[in-house]
């Protein structure tokens, strides 16, 4: 769930008179309840520790690996890095992809339920979009493979033919003409973006209920339309919570695994392509095609990629935390 | 916040006329077309996924429940018979060990956080759940994985990998929905109890968790429908099974969302019998199916969720 951090309550805790002799259930709640929150820190430690040891043999020993592993071939510039390189460009172009397209509706449809809608049906209308976040990926998965690439296919192909000469529609040059499977990077990230668009419209929205009332107020008194309030009081007011929203969507879209799996023709090339199948493929949709076949040492390699998300996102969203919470620091207008 | 009518104090220019008619309409679009996917899936779901109930064992059209009453166990080619109850006894067991694990732990952080926290210790655990809930999925499921190779022994999947992998999952869900409503809970309730005497883990046990029950549990019933349409981390971590399997620490184990891949992964069945009943797309039925079965689960839990809130909020807010 992606909320904004709660107010940290200003008031001060009041505390109980000490009784004559300390209760021994008092601390031993205590305790339970500090324990509970050391499980999670050594649960974090847990997970980036047992993925480092048993990334490690694939890490120290490539020689082993790439002699034990069918799908790395460093002869064909397929060494375990190389993949890497592959599927973290094919990774951050399908998420840019989804980002583009759910950004500006996303936006949208925050301030649509902040300050468009009726006041009595805003919060339905949230609830609306929030189900779109509640339905499992795989049934986005399902669909996007079986209803929504048949009905993109056509789409794809006259952006091709008529906007062919643009190097992200080019057709595939060895065939010189649109995928005839439409299975293409544009197809995961549109269905990406319709995964993340619930995620950034739920915290730019809480941002955008924010917006002081005095400045809109003003601004509205000085003659603005309800568009030049928007523009004046809230973006300005909202900006560095867009972005931060932006980033969260940006740390779902790059871990999403099933919706990418089922509908992307995999590859590996650094193409720009996005009508093209067979050129891309995500770090986390690899795991998933290869993770059932791999003997010990497809697998070391494989939890060697997931090391590799698992930063990439980490760092994504600590980067997401820290703007969004800079911005509560700044917001000192009110 | 009515804009008023300016016409009064003198007409707007056609310029930013326009330009507030235009983003007005193009907000307003915004939500219609974030509806579209909604109402397509809603759609395709359940037009495609009552077909398996209306398919009997000998290819006819006949109601039956036969799906929720059947495994995979020994279904061959395009044999219109085959269910899900192994997945759903799998989703079932796993998520309910995967509350077991989370439910207390998250529920006790929310509880140290707010009732206990300060210092560096609470700032290190805000910001870790912070960047627990970023975890991709998958990498939940590699770390079970590595887990149980390691504990175990390597290539282990059990049930309880499963679970494992989830609870990575769910707990920072957990605890930033409990964290929130335990600060809803006012200081006047803490005080009161204080003033006759109650010691502080009766106070939080007696008074401001059962003041807050039920966000609390709207919050659990939220993060259980979150992680139950899981399907990457189970993928990885509990692996693929058509029969029966009741025992969370053995074998492999079929889950609802791992079925409707499985069955969606085998493509049209093959039909080389003559003598056989054989449907073609079966296996299409077989996932459009299961994922209506899904989501149905997945909306009751969410409507059980704002159930609960409505039915409890008028209380706390007075």
């Amino acid at each position: 769930m992606t909320q904004t951090k709660a107010e940290e309550a200003p008031l001060v805790r009041p505390e109980p008179l000490e009784a004559s002799a300390p209760s021994r259930a008092n601390k031993a709640f205590a305790g339970l309840s500090a324990g509970s929150a050391i499980v999670i820190l050594i649960v974090l430690a847990a997970v980036a520790t047992f993925l480092l040891t048993e990334a490690w043999p694939a890490l120290t020993d490539s020689a082993t690996l790439d002699a034990n592993v069918s799908w790395i071939r460093p002869d064909q510039g397929e060494s375990l890095i190389e993949i890497i390189g592959y599927l973290v460009f094919g990774t951050l172009l399908i998420s840019v992809i989804a980002l583009v397209i759910a950004t500006p509706l996303a936006v949208g449809i925050a301030l649509f339920i902040s300050h468009y809608a009726p006041r009595r049906l805003a919060s339905s209308l949230g609830y609306l979009i929030d189900l779109l976040a509640a339905i499992p990926s795989v049934v986005y998965g399902l669909w996007g493979a079986m209803v929504l690439v048949p009905f993109l296919r056509p789409v794809f192909a006259w952006l091709t033919d008529t906007f062919g000469w643009f190097p992200l529609f080019a057709p595939d040059p060895s065939t010189g003409a649109a995928s005839p499977t439409g299975r293409v990077a544009l197809a995961a990230g549109i269905v990406l973006a319709i995964m993340v668009i619930p995620i950034i419209s739920a915290v730019t929205r809480e941002v955008f209920l924010q917006t002081p009332k005095l400045h809109e107020e003003a601004a509205l008194a000085m003659g603005a339309t309800r568009w030049e309030m928007v523009r004046m009081a809230v973006f300005p007011f909202g900006r560095s919570g867009v972005i931060g929203a932006t980033m969260l969507g940006l740390g779902r879209a790059l871990g999403e695994t099933m919706a990418v799996y089922m509908i992307l023709s995999s590859g590996l090339t650094f193409s720009f392509g996005i009508l093209q199948s067979g050129k891309h493929n995500t770090i986390a949709a690899y795991i998933a095609s290869q993770f059932p076949e791999a003997n010990n040492w497809g697998v070391s390699a494989l939890i060697t990629m997931g090391l590799a998300l698992f930063i990439i996102t980490l760092l994504v969203n600590m980067l997401a935390r820290w703007i969004v919470s800079r911005r509560a620091e700044f917001s000192g207008a009110n | 916040m009515a804009i008023a009518d300016s016409t009064t104090l003198g007409q707007l220019s056609t310029g930013r006329r326009f330009k507030n008619g235009t983003a007005t309409a193009l907000v307003y679009s915004a939500f219609g077309v974030a509806l579209i996917p909604l109402v397509w899936l809603s759609f395709t779901v359940i037009t495609k996924g009552y077909k398996r109930f209306f398919l009997d064992a000998n290819g006819e059209h006949n109601f039956n429940l036969d799906f929720l009453q059947q495994s995979m166990r020994g279904v061959v080619g395009g044999s219109p018979t085959g269910g899900i109850l192994h997945a759903i006894w799998g989703t079932l067991l796993i998520t309910a060990a995967t509350a077991i694990i989370s439910v207390p732990i998250g529920i006790m952080t929310a509880v140290y956080l707010v009732e206990y926290g300060r210092g560096r210790l609470k700032r290190a655990v805000t910001f870790f759940v912070d960047v627990m809930t970023g975890i991709p999925s998958i990498v939940a499921g590699l770390f079970a994985y590595a887990l149980a190779s390691i504990i175990i022994g390597p290539g282990t999947k059990t049930g309880f990998t499963g679970a494992v992998a989830l609870s990575v999952l769910m707990i920072p869900v957990v605890v930033r929905a409990s964290e929130e409503m335990l600060r809803l809970v006012p200081n006047e309730l803490r005080e009161a109890a204080y003033a006759l005497g109650v010691p502080k883990w009766l106070t939080v046990t007696k008074v401001v968790l059962r003041t807050a029950i039920a966000g609390l549990a709207t919050g659990v019933t939220l993060a259980i429908s979150r992680v139950i349409g899981e399907t990457a981390p189970l993928l990885v971590a509990v692996g693929f099974a058509d029969s029966m399997n009741f025992n969370l620490f053995e074998g492999r184990m079929m889950t609802l969302p791992v079925y409707i891949v499985s069955e969606w992964k085998k493509g049209p069945a093959v039909c080389n019998d003559p003598t056989a009943v054989c449907v073609p797309e079966i296996t299409e039925y077989r996932a459009w199916a299961a994922a209506l079965v899904l989501i149905l689960i997945v909306m009751t839990l969410n409507l059980v969720a704002r159930l609960i809130s409505r039915a409890f909020a008028p209380k706390a807010g007075r």
